[in-house]
């Protein structure tokens, strides 16, 4: 797993790659902690090159989402691709989150 | 069951090679990649699962083993020496509400009741044996 940090306007992009696992979760959720504590409160997840994700990465996920609404900020995800995408949906995390088709569109409207 | 076997210990430190080892089976038997990602998401929740719970008071191994059993489907057989656990005994969790009362906790067995066409849990002696069945579908070759 890998993540790679931009800022655009005010959303500071996160984008992941390879796989979030019971392994790779935690060190996922301290870079995004991390990130949080620094000051962002728009993040970006661009999940493009997101190829695997299990309940230990959306359990991250909750806690990086339920830190950043404390905050007063917000997490989108953009780029969901085959059984990442499936995952979201069968958690029903399409339905909580705002889940964009890509990048671009997802900064058009953050 | 016959089939290929991995015994290795209970442990986060040898998911991977799990993994590995379980979708390398599966890809041989034909799969495609969506659903042996599936198959892998739902053998590290079954794992993980094990590690925790049947595992939380002592170590042990746990043994893998594959097979394909010709046009019916591919096994997965899950054993451990823990303590008894029973995946299909789990409630179901809540997967509505929002960001602030949602949990996660016992998502990981649900995706295995969604994805996998049969789930078998059996107690065997000092043994937790936990069996999928995943069917072939046409579009599998």
């Amino acid at each position: 797993m890998e993540i790679d940090f931009r800022k655009e306007g005010r959303a500071q992009i996160a984008s992941v790659k390879g796989r979030i696992d019971a392994v790779t979760a935690p060190e996922f959720e301290k870079k995004m902690l991390e990130v949080i504590e620094q000051g962002e409160r728009t993040i970006l997840i661009n999940m493009s090159g997101l190829e695997y994700i299990s309940s230990a990465g959306l359990r991250s996920i909750l806690t990086i989402a339920k830190k950043l609404k404390a905050e007063n900020g917000e997490v989108f995800f953009a780029a969901l691709q085959g059984a990442v995408e499936e995952v979201f949906k069968i958690s029903g995390f399409h339905s909580i989150f705002k889940v964009f088709d890509s990048e671009k569109s997802a900064l058009e409207k953050i | 069951m016959e089939g290929v076997s991995l015994r290795l210990p209970a442990g986060l430190e040898n998911l991977e090679q799990f993994i590995s080892f379980v979708s390398g089976q599966a890809r041989q038997y034909g799969f495609d990649s969506l659903r042996l990602k599936e198959i892998e998401l739902c053998t590290e929740e079954a794992l993980v699962n094990i590690f925790n719970y049947a595992y939380s008071e002592k170590t042990g191994d746990v043994v893998l083993t594959c097979r394909g059993d010709g046009d019916k489907g591919f096994i997965i057989e899950i054993c451990d020496y823990g303590e008894p656990f029973n995946i299909n005994s789990i409630p179901t969790p809540e997967i509505d509400g929002d960001i602030t009362d949602r949990k996660v906790g016992g998502l990981g067995i649900y995706f295995i009741h969604r994805l996998i066409d049969e789930v078998i849990y059996r107690r065997e002696g000092d043994m937790n044996i936990l069996t999928f069945i995943i069917y072939k579908k046409q579009s599998d070759t």
